[in-house]
């Protein structure tokens, strides 16, 4: 059995002219964890992803999917590598049912289609012709076929985008069953929530970098300013009477609100602050600062983009 | 390695092309691009051809041949040239530009299975197209048996390689389907011009029959014909027919791309 990581990517580099598109990006997945690619547009997330199926060929450095090359062993890798692409099309006067049935023969041992398109809710959609589907209802497909294959890995591609809110929980309690039954999954997402949701890890990307890899909570920690506290003092009091605790880092108002951020445990340090001075905090609220935090930390930029998943 | 490649599983590709030949055949049917021209047009002007008594006498101006004797053939590489030019590469410029073909190519089937079930697919409709309609003229109608069955096999054979190899050259150098089709219709009309589908070939100027004895399926109604009528064909528009093929190909080859 390959005991080594399923994914190893060294040092890739991909440029096209002047643009470097993939600047030294290195990584390692190991088998059965669910990795997330996370970056603003234009940050590298797709053409790591496409030099990793063999799409694309690196200008240098390695990558090996399960040991294999994924440009000279392209025909096995593709046996137990199922990819889901942005920008995939399929002939619009095929029927769903005829493109399963197509891409499940592709496969020895192919997941079940019935269970498959329940879940992914495209069971009444089986004779209907591809190019009358939604928006929503062909990402539902294009991930069917990423996993109709029970591929060992999946690479999946802005999976989410263009679903309903209802639809994208469904697909990651998929995505969380597929992994269950022992597969590695590669997921390139700007979605935080996604990210924070599914992922073990996290590769945040920008330029073509990696600036940041750790777990969700982890990139959080690193980002420093791990919780915020909000709430209405039932007084005035001064600054200092925060600033001075260790655990605070700043102190800000907004009108009647206050928020303090900090670290360790904050909530009880100013709790107990406010108290010493007679006052209490009405309607409190605390925040664990988000891998939107960690990015804006890291690159001094926002992590958004066309498609963000808005955060409720 | 050796340990890692037993983690692999053993394809089944052979019942996998099958699958996607079936299913390539039945999206072919359903938008029936090169098979109006080239199945339903044919057969029906076969038919109406034949149910007029007129084209059943023999004509001076055609050398003592009937209308029907004339046009057979030309139905015939009509038939071949539909699905060859429009029919066979159309599919495959939409496939390339809607991504279609590289979405496969992430999956073990290799892009170039689709390539050779269009060809496959094409193929079967072409020789169950030729065969329906050169039933139809000798049982229905008046068609004698071929003089040289041998002749008329090869005829046919080159003028499939020659208009198959054409449309393979389109498939790879038209970017978009509308190109393809495009193109496809300029090879298309000019051709079946030449082959006499608009007036018999017996009729035109000495000079457009010589341009048209160089056109691919000029060439092949010239073998058809003679194939049907007089005997094993010269060998002339053979040779005409083996070029294209051998030219078309090979430009094919050079220019076809997946992306």
């Amino acid at each position: 059995m390959n005991t080594g990581p399923a994914i190893e990517v060294t040092h890739l580099r991909k440029s096209y002219g002047t643009t470097v598109a993939v600047d030294d990006v290195s990584f390692e997945v190991a088998p059965g964890e669910i990795f997330g690619l996370l970056g603003p547009n234009g940050a590298g997330k797709t053409n790591t992803i496409e030099c990793a199926v063999g799409l694309r060929s690196p200008d240098s450095g390695t990558v090996r999917v399960l040991g294999l090359d994924p440009l000279a062993d392209r025909e096995r890798l593709h046996q137990i590598v199922g990819v889901q692409l942005q920008a995939s099309a399929l002939p619009g006067v095929a029927k769903v049912g005829e493109i399963l049935g197509l891409y499940r023969s592709f496969y020895p041992q192919p997941a079940d289609v019935g269970v498959l398109v329940r879940v992914l809710g495209l069971a009444g959609k089986l004779n209907n012709y591809y190019r009358s589907l939604s928006g929503g209802q062909k990402q539902r497909l294009s991930i069917a076929l990423a996993l109709i294959g029970r591929p060992k890995i999946a690479m999946l591609d802005e999976m989410t985008t263009g679903l309903d809110p209802q639809a994208r929980r469904d697909t990651w309690d998929l995505i969380e069953g597929v992994r269950d039954r022992g597969a590695t999954i590669v997921l390139v997402t700007h979605s935080m929530e996604e990210a924070e949701r599914l992922c073990d890890r996290v590769a945040l990307l920008d330029r073509g970098r990696i600036v940041a890899m750790d777990s969700p909570a982890g990139l959080a920690q690193q980002a420093g300013g791990s919780q915020r506290v909000r709430f209405v003092p039932s007084g005035s009091f001064d600054d200092q009477l925060l600033t001075r605790l260790p655990e605070v880092r700043g102190v800000e108002r907004h009108g009647r609100h206050v928020t303090v951020s900090g670290s360790g445990d904050l909530v009880s340090a100013v709790i107990l602050a406010l108290a010493s001075a007679g006052l209490t905090a009405g309607g409190l609220q605390v925040e664990s600062a988000t891998l939107e935090d960690a990015f804006m930390r890291l690159t001094g930029r926002h992590l958004d983009g066309e498609g963000m998943v808005p955060r409720s | 390695m050796s340990t890692r490649s037993s983690l692999l599983p053993a394809g089944t590709p052979r019942e996998a092309f099958r699958e996607m030949v079936r299913y390539e055949t039945r999206l072919a049917l359903r938008i029936p691009r090169g098979l109006f021209a080239g199945v339903f047009v044919p057969t029906m002007l076969l038919v109406l051809f034949g149910s007029i008594p007129s084209t059943n006498r023999p004509m001076k101006v055609l050398g003592g041949l009937t209308y029907f004797d004339v046009y057979v053939p030309v139905f015939l590489a009509l038939v071949i040239a539909a699905i060859g030019l429009i029919g066979l590469p159309v599919p495959l410029a939409s496939y390339r530009e809607h991504g279609i073909l590289r979405r496969l190519s992430t999956t073990p089937a290799p892009p170039a299975w689709v390539l050779a079930a269009q060809l496959i697919l094409n193929l079967r409709f072409v020789a169950m197209e030729l065969v329906l309609l050169l039933v139809v003229a000798t049982a229905g109608f008046s068609l004698a048996a071929p003089k040289s069955p041998g002749g008329l096999a090869l005829a046919l054979a080159l003028a499939i390689a020659a208009l198959f190899s054409i449309g393979l050259w389109i498939s790879a150098i038209a970017r978009t389907e509308r190109t393809a089709g495009g193109l496809a219709v300029a090879c298309f009309f000019p051709m079946m011009y030449f082959a006499g589908l608009f007036y018999p070939r017996a009729e035109m100027a000495k000079a457009l029959v010589d341009i048209g004895n160089f056109t691919p399926i000029g060439a092949a109604v010239q073998a058809i014909q003679s194939a049907l009528l007089d005997g094993f064909p010269p060998i002339e528009p053979l040779l005409v027919l083996s070029a294209y093929a051998l030219i078309f190909a090979a430009l094919a080859v050079r220019f076809f791309r997946w992306e």
